[in-house]
């Protein structure tokens, strides 16, 4: 019927060529259909494969495209990590205990709202055991791994997310962001990775870890997904309790403005001592592009991501006091250990975090006074090979899991607004990601500068060779 | 602080609090998890905030 490649494609292009009819969202979810069936069991990257209903809403597409019908995201493939409901299916959160509670009796809000825009959800995608992980390593479900290169993590928590669109089974997913769960496995597998605002996304409807830091937001190939896909997630949900009373925030229109009159700077201090030489070449790469001559330093940033790791601690070993009481032995080792740690933390700690937590956020907004844009790496370095226990940075030696995400973990803290962008360094065999942060509620800013880096070749994310 | 930090007993003393149950081989583990909390802990009880510097929150009654 066509030469349209919906593999190599982005979802932009597929909608595009979906809307026009030269292609159908049958093709283009059968496509997904056979490249999951292709390639799953060597990467592990879903968990559920939906294909009967998958197939039967993209013949509905079709048949409303014919009618003319707007949807932006028509015949568009797409998965969520397996703690956002999907109806009919029990949200298994990365858990050997969640999979037998009932199924879903309605899809999570933000899958609804893809749905509503004519994408085809294909699947429920590998995760971290309740999210508690940089990894995308799971005992109960088998450890998701890089397409880039199969012996490395894809990263977490949002692994199977990262795995299923930098290998090209779907062109976008959904994960979930506590404290970098989303940008992480964008720097390993190489994608475009948006952390929204906290509280600009409804998160009703999937399962959480730390409510005062979850946040849920898209990965991609392209920066102009990213936005597509924003706008359509975008709306009022009094299901969410944190959800802010905030305007559509328009993010796709505003792309063709690029970098023009921003302000960006880099960020010196913790995010360099801490850095690899790859994570710091990739930042001065992105600054030079940009034009980022200035280097700032976030002070207190060492802080700010003690204040998560305690905030997180506490209010996940609380989420999941009677789980991790009653039956302990059907945790993941890797997460049961830290969830028993975390209850047994005194009230005096976690409230001096939360305190801290409004101070660190004044500080920040009266940085972003002077700048629209602060850069840092995403992570301090490329995938690690799988089962990486510890790692030694700035000659200190300390675990992996808990560490991945020293540079993501500060911004979550107090919920601004970051795209993970994706670079490949001349010669290199893996890529890694910048962290491209806006002031809270200006995601368009973020996503400007990310599709700049995209059009003019800095940034990109191939779907790996496989 | 945690230098002086006794997380064996921290752990034992809130293990019979809590009513769980940690088998001796994760015990290591637990231990060490709570002592990194512990020094995230101490740098943030460390840091001087104001009076006035409240928690944020988004109860709304």
């Amino acid at each position: 019927m066509t030469s349209f490649d919906s593999i190599q494609a982005d979802a932009t292009a597929i909608a595009d060529s979906v809307k026009t009819t030269e292609l159908t969202a049958t093709h283009t979810a059968t496509a997904s259909l056979d490249r999951i069936k292709q390639l799953n069991q060597a990467l592990g990257a879903f968990t559920d494969v939906i294909e009967t209903k998958a197939l039967s809403d993209a013949q509905e597409v079709d048949r409303q495209v014919a009618t003319s019908a707007y949807l932006p995201l028509a015949g568009v493939p797409f998965a969520v990590k397996n703690l956002f409901d999907i109806e009919g299916m029990s949200t298994r959160a990365g858990s050997k205990i969640n999979r037998t509670n009932p199924p879903a009796t309605a899809d999570a809000f933000l899958v609804s709202r893809l749905k509503s825009a004519g994408a085809i959800l294909t699947g429920g995608l590998n995760m971290g055991e309740y999210a508690y992980d940089f990894t995308g390593e799971n005992i109960h479900d088998g450890n998701c791994l890089n397409p880039h290169d199969t012996s490395r993590m894809a990263g977490g928590s949002s692994s199977g997310s990262g795995s299923s669109v930098a290998s090209g089974m779907v062109p976008i997913a959904l994960g979930s962001d506590t404290n970098g769960s989303i940008r992480v496995p964008s720097s390993f597998c190489g994608l475009f990775g948006l952390k929204p605002t906290y509280g600009r996304l409804s998160r009703h409807g999937t399962f959480p870890f730390v409510g005062s830091l979850d946040h849920l937001g898209p990965m991609a190939r392209s920066a102009r997904d990213l936005a597509l896909v924003f706008d359509v997630l975008q709306g009022p949900d009094p299901m969410d309790p944190a959800q802010a009373d905030k305007p559509f925030l328009a993010t796709t229109t505003e792309l063709r403005n690029g970098i023009e009159g921003l302000r960006i700077a880099t960020a010196g201090g913790y995010f360099r001592t801490n850095a690899e030489p790859e994570a710091l070449a990739a930042v001065d790469a992105v600054a030079a592009a940009v034009g980022a001559s200035r280097e700032v330093e976030i002070p207190e940033a060492a802080r700010a991501r003690a204040a998560a790791y305690v905030i997180t601690a506490s209010e996940g070993a609380n989420l999941h006091f009677d789980r991790i009481r009653s039956r302990p032995e059907d945790f993941d080792p890797d997460t049961r250990d830290r969830f028993l740690a975390g209850t047994m933390i005194p009230a005096l700690w976690v409230q001096q975090a939360h305190r801290f937590r409004s101070w660190f956020r004044d500080l920040m907004s009266k940085m972003f006074e002077e700048f629209d844009i602060i850069l840092t790496p995403t992570t301090p370095f490329t995938s690690l090979p799988s089962d990486t226990k510890t790692i030694t940075l700035a000659g200190q030696i300390m675990p992996a899991r808990p560490n991945i995400g020293l540079f993501t973990q500060p911004i979550s803290f107090i919920g601004l607004p970051a795209v993970s962008v994706p670079i490949w360094l001349e010669g290199a065999s893996l890529p890694i990601g910048v962290q491209v942060i806006a002031p809270a509620w200006r995601e368009d800013l973020a996503l400007r500068v990310a599709h700049h880096l995209q059009e003019i070749g800095v940034a990109k994310a191939p779907v790996a060779a496989l | 602080m945690s230098e002086t930090f006794d997380a064996k007993a921290h752990v034992t003393h809130m293990q019979a609090l809590n009513e769980l149950t940690i088998e001796d081989d994760w015990r290591p583990e637990v231990e060490a998890h709570i002592t990194a909390t512990k020094k995230a802990a101490d740098l943030l009880l460390s840091f001087p905030l104001d009076d006035a510097e409240e928690a944020a929150s988004v109860f709304v009654p």
